[in-house]
């Protein structure tokens, strides 16, 4: 492998080239696309022909980005259908899992940042005792479940080199111990698409990839970070008991209560007065208590059994 | 017959060339062919063919972002009767607005070439719904050319403006978000100048009065007929001869899915898909044992050539719903006993995590929303990035229709006796698209609604396009910024008030205050969008946890940099805020009740 990395492929080098499927994933801002064009580079310079599709969700940052990279000696549709990946890259631990499946049984090499991004979405549950709504599986678990998988803490890595974004090119490294082109090719292609002043630490991060996953490959213990467990359940929902009470004597109809409730649960009677109209809806929250001007509102939350948390 | 045939086997070395999107890609074919005139209102998946067109000289073309599509089309249609080549880009939904114009602009035709690019959405990535174009190329009795990817782009565009000239017709190129945004390597040129031709002064061909417009339909129908003559012999359709057990008709990226599923296949691919080649078909579907018609969304194809009286199967096999794909592709051939089934997928056993798309932090929006949750208003929605908001936590968006709806359907509900207030909320670029018209038509039938502007000073949703709000051009020269309160007054609003969404409170008070108004009443909630045209990143706040009740006020805010720790108060979540995200809006800080949200000090 020390050709070198100007050297174009010969004819029977790229009808001997099988069709690479390689599938990027992440969260909008991560760089998913510029990895994207890391690998189409990166083909391209082997004389293949190239098609690299995306698709970024709605919302410019937050979203689920994926994109797709195939090159071979013909190329045909942009997409790679499922159970034909040759590599899966996830920048974020659950989109990994989301797009596990696209994996080529038996043969796919799995390589994820452990890293977390929690949505928003995932601590949305209001009711008292819910739990993180975020992928569970721990790097041990998928790790054993997949061909060839690597789950490391790539954040870190580019952390110690001094740049966080330098990630991407840690996950790189890894994915150039499970392809067979030029070293050479690979530090070329990054070089030319990284800013000149972080070409340095990606050419680091991109090398410490390797070496994590040469040592990786050696010893199967080190393909995840053993730290990450399930998380500690909590106390169920049912486990607690709300009690909401309003004294009406001192309620002087102001609405607060009723507008602010995220719920919706409470509402003004006849008399004008505040009430809990939706007992069943209401989770426990405390903010009609905290935004009542004249203290008519407590809210209490009771175990219904020895608190378990 | 003298058809385009092509051996499969026949491989052809592709020579280095630029790696180009398939909206660059068409963008660079119209600059190639000439272009001289070219407009566009930004819209997934078609916005980057005008961002790109903006980036070549402006001594080669005038390129524009219009205020609608129907403005974008009338642009071209003037520029091409005045004898340049002219073009107008714009997602599928866009040729609804813009297809008042088209239907006539058919009778017409053109004096300089002119082509509409409408951008397909199947599998409604980013889209209100998946309608086909090809079925308004009918309607209008225009021809309609797809190209399967981004060479194909690049070459049919070119060839666009030819047959527009020659045929005397507004010629669409249809993409779809699959094409338009995968790159691959195409062969490009250079730019081929076309002599100005100058107005031509032909009234009865310009002039639609009824007259002139039924002497017009006649030439349309026999046009119909030389463009389905010519494309059978155009490199447009070319015949891929191969087992002869099974043929398929297909075209677009359909096309490049039939390739890698099933390769050994005789092919007649069209690239333009209206009108279609009679002749080449039936000779098609004579030379094989069984016809398939493999096209995405419609079967347009299909029941074309089921009245030509030919035997055809295609949606009983692959979906009319949702984008196409291999897997589809080749489910649908085995369903047709052509191939076997593929293997069942691996399941892993993994609940997948939702992750929709989500206001960004500090998007000036939650706060207009979570105010308007508060007034308990029924609101009527409209397109744009604030469309996030009719989901969980701010859920408060009843209606969205499509473009410039908003405050028309708010006059509807209001005159059908909806008790709730009733508030329009429509993004700047929405209402200078097609909001002015029924805020005009709320005042002048006296409507008991209350507007609520959201002005973020960019088209933000399509990646930050200016727009004539922004006071900047497509290519960035400085212009007349339009000012909202004006046109509101102008048209009769007496209520007008502009408030600052990141003030709260002053927001809150001002809508309750504009819902008591009888009449129309108007709040312009004014902030630039975080992310475009500069990306804004102030002191971020933390969360004191001794402080923290755990009361999900800041969570209700929908803010992608807050979470939760594994801090517990009272069965709940106590919450933490990313720095790194975190651009300092305050409104979290300004909704927690036990004021435990600060700026972080050094």
């Amino acid at each position: 492998m020390n050709a070198p990395a100007t050297m174009p492929a010969t004819t029977a080098q790229i009808q001997a080239a099988p069709t690479r499927n390689i599938m990027i994933v992440g969260v909008g801002g991560q760089g998913v696309i510029m990895i994207s064009k890391v690998m189409a580079l990166l083909g391209q310079k082997q004389g293949l022909q190239v098609k690299q599709s995306e698709v970024h969700g709605m919302a410019k940052r937050g979203g689920i980005v994926f994109s797709h990279v195939r090159f071979g000696k013909e190329v045909w549709s942009p997409t790679i259908a499922k159970g034909d990946a040759d590599a899966l890259i996830a920048l974020e631990w659950a989109e990994g899992l989301r797009w596990l499946d696209h994996l080529k049984p038996g043969s796919g090499a799995f390589i994820a940042d452990t890293r977390r991004i929690v949505p928003p979405f995932a601590c949305r549950n209001r009711k008292t005792g819910a739990t993180m709504n975020y992928a569970s599986e721990t790097p041990a678990e998928i790790v054993s479940r997949v061909a060839d998988g690597y789950a490391l803490d790539a954040t870190s890595i580019a952390e110690s080199f001094g740049d966080s974004r330098a990630a991407n090119t840690v996950l790189l490294g890894v994915l150039s111990t499970t392809l067979d082109y030029p070293i050479e090719d690979w530090l070329g292609v990054i070089e030319q698409l990284v800013p000149k002043k972080a070409r340095e630490i990606n050419v680091k991060a991109f090398e410490a990839g390797r070496a994590w996953a040469e040592a990786a490959q050696a010893d199967p213990s080190l393909r995840f970070d053993h730290a990450i467990a399930r998380e500690k359940t909590y106390a169920k929902p049912q486990d607690f008991e709300v009690r909401l009470e309003i004294n009406a004597a001192w309620c002087k109809s102001c609405d607060i209560c009723v507008k602010l409730c995220p719920e919706r649960c409470l509402a003004l009677n006849e008399e004008q007065i505040a009430y809990l109209k939706a007992p069943e809806a209401c989770t426990g929250c405390h903010i009609c208590e905290w935004l009542c001007p004249d203290f008519a509102i407590s809210v209490n939350t009771v175990s219904r059994e020895p608190a378990s948390a | 017959m003298n058809l385009q045939v092509r051996d499969i086997d026949a491989g052809t070395a592709e020579e280095a060339a630029a790696p180009l999107m398939g909206n660059e890609a068409i963008a660079r074919g119209a600059w190639e062919a000439g272009v001289r005139v070219a407009a566009a209102y930004p819209g997934t998946p078609s916005t980057e063919i005008m961002e790109s067109l903006g980036e070549y000289p402006a001594s080669d073309l005038y390129a524009e972002w219009s205020t609608n599509e129907k403005v974008a089309l009338d642009v071209a249609i003037g520029a091409a009767l005045s004898g340049v080549r002219a073009m107008a880009s714009m997602k599928h939904v866009g040729l609804n607005v813009a297809s008042d114009s088209l239907m006539s602009q058919s009778y017409i035709g053109v004096h300089g070439g002119l082509v509409l690019v409408v951008c397909d959405d199947p599998g409604i990535h980013s889209s209100q719904n998946e309608q086909d174009t090809r079925l308004f190329a009918r309607f209008a009795n225009v021809p309609i050319l797809e190209p399967s990817d981004a060479q194909e782009a690049h070459d049919f565009t070119k060839l666009a403006f030819e047959i527009s000239e020659q045929f005397d017709t507004p010629v669409i190129v249809r993409s779809t978000t699959r094409l338009s945004h995968t790159r691959s390597a195409v062969r490009i040129g250079p730019r081929v100048e076309q002599a100005p031709k100058g107005f031509v002064d032909t009234p009865s061909k310009t002039v639609t009065i009824p007259a002139n417009a039924r002497r017009l339909h006649p030439k349309v129908v026999a046009r119909e007929a030389k463009l389905a003559q010519y494309f059978e012999t155009s490199p447009l359709t070319v015949w891929e001869k191969g087992d002869r057990t099974v043929g398929i008709i297909t075209g677009s990226t359909a096309y490049l899915y039939v390739k890698e599923v099933a390769p050994n296949a005789s092919i007649l691919k069209l690239g333009a898909s209206y009108p279609l080649p009679e002749q080449a078909i039936r000779a098609f579907a004579g030379s094989v044992d069984r016809l398939l018609v493999v096209e995405e969304l419609e079967p347009v194809m299909e029941n074309e050539i089921k009245a030509m009286g030919i035997a055809a199967e295609g949606k009983v096999f692959f979906p009319r719903i949702g984008e196409l794909s291999p897997e589809l592709v080749r489910s649908g051939l085995a369903a047709a006993g052509l191939m076997d089934a593929p293997a069942p997928a691996i399941s892993l056993d993994i609940e997948p995590m939702a992750r929709p798309p989500v206001l960004c932090a500090g998007c000036p929006h939650t706060a207009s929303y979570l105010a308007l949750r508060g007034v308990d208003a029924r609101v009527a929605g409209d397109i744009g990035c604030y469309t996030l908001a009719a989901v969980e936590p701010l859920r408060s968006i009843d209606t969205t229709v499509c473009m410039g709806a908003s405050i028309a359907n708010a006059v509807g509900m209001a005159a059908a006796g909806e008790t709730k207030p009733i508030v329009a909320t429509i993004g700047d670029s929405t209402f200078l698209h097609s909001g002015i018209a029924p805020l005009v038509d709320a005042v002048y039938n006296k409507a008991d609604i209350t507007v609520v502007l959201l002005d973020n000073s960019i088209t933000a949703m399509t990646g930050g396009q200016d727009h004539p709000g922004t006071g900047r051009t497509l290519r960035g020269e400085a212009t007349h910024k339009v000012d909202y309160e004006t046109i509101c007054r102008a048209v009769g609003v007496e209520w007008v008030r502009k408030v600052d969404p990141y003030d709260i409170g002053h927001l809150y008070q001002t809508l309750r205050e504009a819902i008591v108004h009888k009449g129309v009443s108007v709040v312009i909630s004014s902030r630039p969008c975080v992310l475009d045209p500069v990306k804004i990143k102030g002191t971020p706040l933390a969360v004191a946890a001794a402080g923290c009740v755990a009361c999900q006020s800041c969570m209700n805010l929908g803010c992608p940099s807050i979470t939760w720790t594994e801090d517990m108060f009272e069965g709940h979540h106590k919450v933490q805020i990313d720095p790194a995200t975190c651009i300092g809006c305050t409104l979290c800080a300004q909704v927690c009740p036990t004021d435990c949200i600060q700026p972080v000090t050094q």
